[in-house]
């Protein structure tokens, strides 16, 4: 188990908002969680639940306006990334943290060789020469599975199949031997086949490589294998967080539970359909003063209506944003 | 890319040999007669006689026979013989204007530096200035600067460069009498003060002719700039650590180029087009000029020669830009 002692990235109570148009989007509210050296962190949530824009905040990633990121630390090697300059923030970015996206299709830059843009963090962060850079970028290409890399430097995105463009993709992330690798839903974009080659060759990597990841994604199944622990987001918060094993065995959060529920199973007995959460998930026009899932929860109570729920400890490891987890609510109420 | 530009540029021959025919066709069917300035006086007969020494008096399909043969057999061959003191058009006729009765193309090749000068600087000058208006309007969107090249954009559009020429002559020629407002093209630089004349008198031409083609171009510029800084390989290269100034002008420029190269290589003819007015303005005697007097002397040879000359530019700027496109955008294979 990693130390958990000494995270390596600690962020706390991180606010995103955007402001559009139509009014503030409060994308991502007083989310808190940590990294261990070497731990992979599962982040689980449907679409919009404000994975990516929390990630992307971490470095300053958002163009802003509109995104504004309101409050918060995130502690990284004893210096808070949101109060870097820019320069000091880009050694951060693609150096010390890699950072892997959705899309293989669109993430590369279609008009330079993928051995130009993996050369580039190398000879930006590494002062590496050109020579050092594409011998570099050459190990890196067979570090991760591409066969013939000496020729494929020269190829351009385009020549790749998504998921060697994926692969492409984490070799840039990798270049600089980062601390921390953040994948924003790195499978997401590709077939099912390919998304277990690129899973098994990220458990792989990190074996090999030791470095802390955070693996968002939106399918529980994905996580249950690689995650050492799983925050679970909904709504721009945290709603559950605990070791993965523990996630599964008992989840404590109504949200957990229907997704748990939305898992096709193989083995066991059959559901009559795949399941769904019924409902829509909120809108995030203002700071939020009720519990997000209020409206799809099966077992909501009034205080539900009434206050936000912080996060309640569940067990040493585990906690989840839910008035049932809270003592004091279940002593009330029983 | 070789076999392909080489197809493209055999498959251009049909295409100008029917445009030609369509030129020819034109000015034949239009009215008006090489004789049409020459002294009533003179008695009908005697003008009929005068066409027919001009070669009026055969069929079109010979004398457009004779024209093509001219323009693509003797001409070049009287090129290569004054470069190479070779006799290949020893007693060949070369294409006549009506007018002067000298070579028409001894007259264009007079006339194009001055029409180069002024149109060729104004083309670069307009390009140079509009690439970086595009990038910054982009990359600032909405901020005052944006604006601001909107507006200027917007003038050098709806501003018809005889409006604009005129006006700048009135506000810095005579009002302000800042600039000739007559281009001297016997105006010879030899030192520094001459070069400063010539800058002085090209200033207003190619600013009024910039004005369109910086218009243009820096709203091309700016929209594929656009397009391209919401693509998600901008924040691949910003998640590499890369500056803003790389991330701009490496990544982000380099892709937005692609359909702008396209528009820069065919409004090159554009320009030639709309300079035949702007050397009407400011008195530049270049092709534009030469063509209008051609035009308004029934000067079929000069007219058809130039005008064609303008559908070669055409083409061949067609096939540049088409060539670019795939040398640009690795995307585009040929074969
Ligand atoms: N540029 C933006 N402007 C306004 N709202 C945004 C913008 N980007 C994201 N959002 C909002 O932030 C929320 C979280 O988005 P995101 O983090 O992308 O979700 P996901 O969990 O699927 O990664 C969404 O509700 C989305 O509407
Ligand atoms: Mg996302």
């Amino acid at each position: 188990m990693p130390d958990r002692a000494q995270p390596i990235l600690d962020v706390q109570g991180l606010k995103t908002v955007f402001q559009t148009r139509g009014g503030e989007v409060h994308a991502v509210n007083n989310v808190s969680f940590d990294l261990a050296p070497g731990e992979l962190l599962g982040v689980v949530g449907e679409s919009g639940s404000g994975k990516s824009v929390t990630m992307m905040s971490l470095l300053g990633l958002l163009p802003s306006p509109p995104a504004d990121v309101r409050d918060g630390t995130v502690m990284f090697q004893g210096r808070d990334l949101l109060k870097l300059d820019l320069r000091e923030l880009r050694r951060v970015r693609g150096g010390e943290v890699g950072f892997v996206f959705q899309d293989p299709m669109t993430s590369l830059n279609p008009v330079f060789n993928v051995g130009m843009q993996i050369m580039e963090p190398l000879r930006k962060h590494m002062g590496m020469s050109k020579k050092a850079a594409a011998a570099r970028a050459q190990e890196l290409l067979e570090l991760v599975g591409i066969p013939d890399a000496k020729q494929r430097l020269l190829d351009y995105p385009h020549q790749f199949s998504g998921g060697m463009r994926q692969r492409v993709m984490i070799a840039i992330a990798l270049a600089c031997d980062p601390k921390v690798l953040i994948a924003d839903e790195p499978t997401t974009a590709l077939d099912v086949t390919i998304q277990a080659q690129i899973l098994e060759l990220m458990k792989d990597l990190r074996d090999k490589l030791g470095m802390a990841v955070i693996w968002i994604t939106h399918d529980l199944g994905v996580i249950a294998g690689i995650a050492d622990r799983v925050i679970v987001m909904y709504g721009g918060q945290v709603v559950e967080h605990a070791p993965v094993r523990e996630l599964f065995a008992n989840p404590a959060h109504p949200y957990t539970r229907a997704l748990l529920k939305t898992i096709p199973k193989i083995h066991g007995a059959r559901e009559k359909r795949l399941t769904i959460i019924e409902g829509q998930p909120p809108i995030l026009n203002a700071h939020p003063t009720a519990c997000p899932f209020l409206d799809r929860c099966d077992v909501a109570m009034p205080v539900c209506a009434r206050k936000n729920p912080q996060r309640f400890e569940v067990n040493a490891h585990h906690d989840a944003a839910c008035f049932h987890a809270d003592p004091l609510e279940v002593a009330h109420a029983g | 890319m070789l076999t392909y530009t080489f197809r493209r540029l055999l498959l251009s021959i049909p295409t100008l040999l029917f445009i030609a025919f369509v030129i020819f066709m034109l000015l034949e069917l239009a009215p008006g007669d090489p004789m049409g300035q020459m002294p009533l006086t003179i008695p009908d007969e005697v003008k009929q006689r005068m066409r027919e020494a001009l070669g009026l008096g055969e069929p079109w399909y010979i004398r457009f026979g004779l024209w093509l043969y001219q323009f693509f057999v003797v001409e070049p061959q009287y090129w290569i013989d004054s470069a190479f003191g070779t006799n290949f058009a020893d007693g060949k006729q070369r294409i006549i204007s009506f007018q002067s009765r000298s070579p028409v193309f001894d007259t264009i090749a007079q006339r194009l530096p001055q029409t180069l000068w002024v149109v060729g600087m104004s083309y670069v000058v307009g390009v140079a200035i509009a690439l970086p208006i595009g990038i910054i309007s982009a990359y600032r969107q909405y901020s005052v600067f944006d604006q601001a090249g909107t507006f200027i954009s917007m003038i050098g559009f709806s501003v018809p460069p005889f409006f604009s020429g005129v006006l700048v002559i009135v506000i810095f020629s005579v009002q302000l009498g800042w600039l000739p407002s007559i281009y001297d093209t016997t105006h010879q630089v030899v030192d520094w003060e001459t070069f400063k004349f010539q800058l002085r008198q090209m200033i207003m031409p190619v600013m009024v002719l910039a004005l369109q083609t910086t218009a243009q171009v820096s709203r091309y510029m700016r929209a594929s700039m656009l397009d391209n800084l919401g693509q998600d390989y901008v924040r691949t290269a910003r998640a590499k650590g890369m500056s803003e100034s790389v991330v701009v002008l490496k990544h982000v420029v380099r892709n937005s180029m692609i359909p702008v190269v396209t528009v820069i290589a065919l409004g090159l003819p554009a320009i030639f087009g709309g300079a035949i007015i702007t050397e009407q303005i400011f008195k530049v005697n270049g092709l534009g000029q030469l063509l209008i007097l051609a035009l308004q002397g029934a000067d079929i040879p000069m007219v058809m020669t130039i005008t064609f000359l303008l559908a070669v530019l055409i083409v061949l700027m067609n096939l540049i830009a088409d060539v670019l496109y795939g040398v640009l955008d690795p995307r585009i294979r040929y074969d």
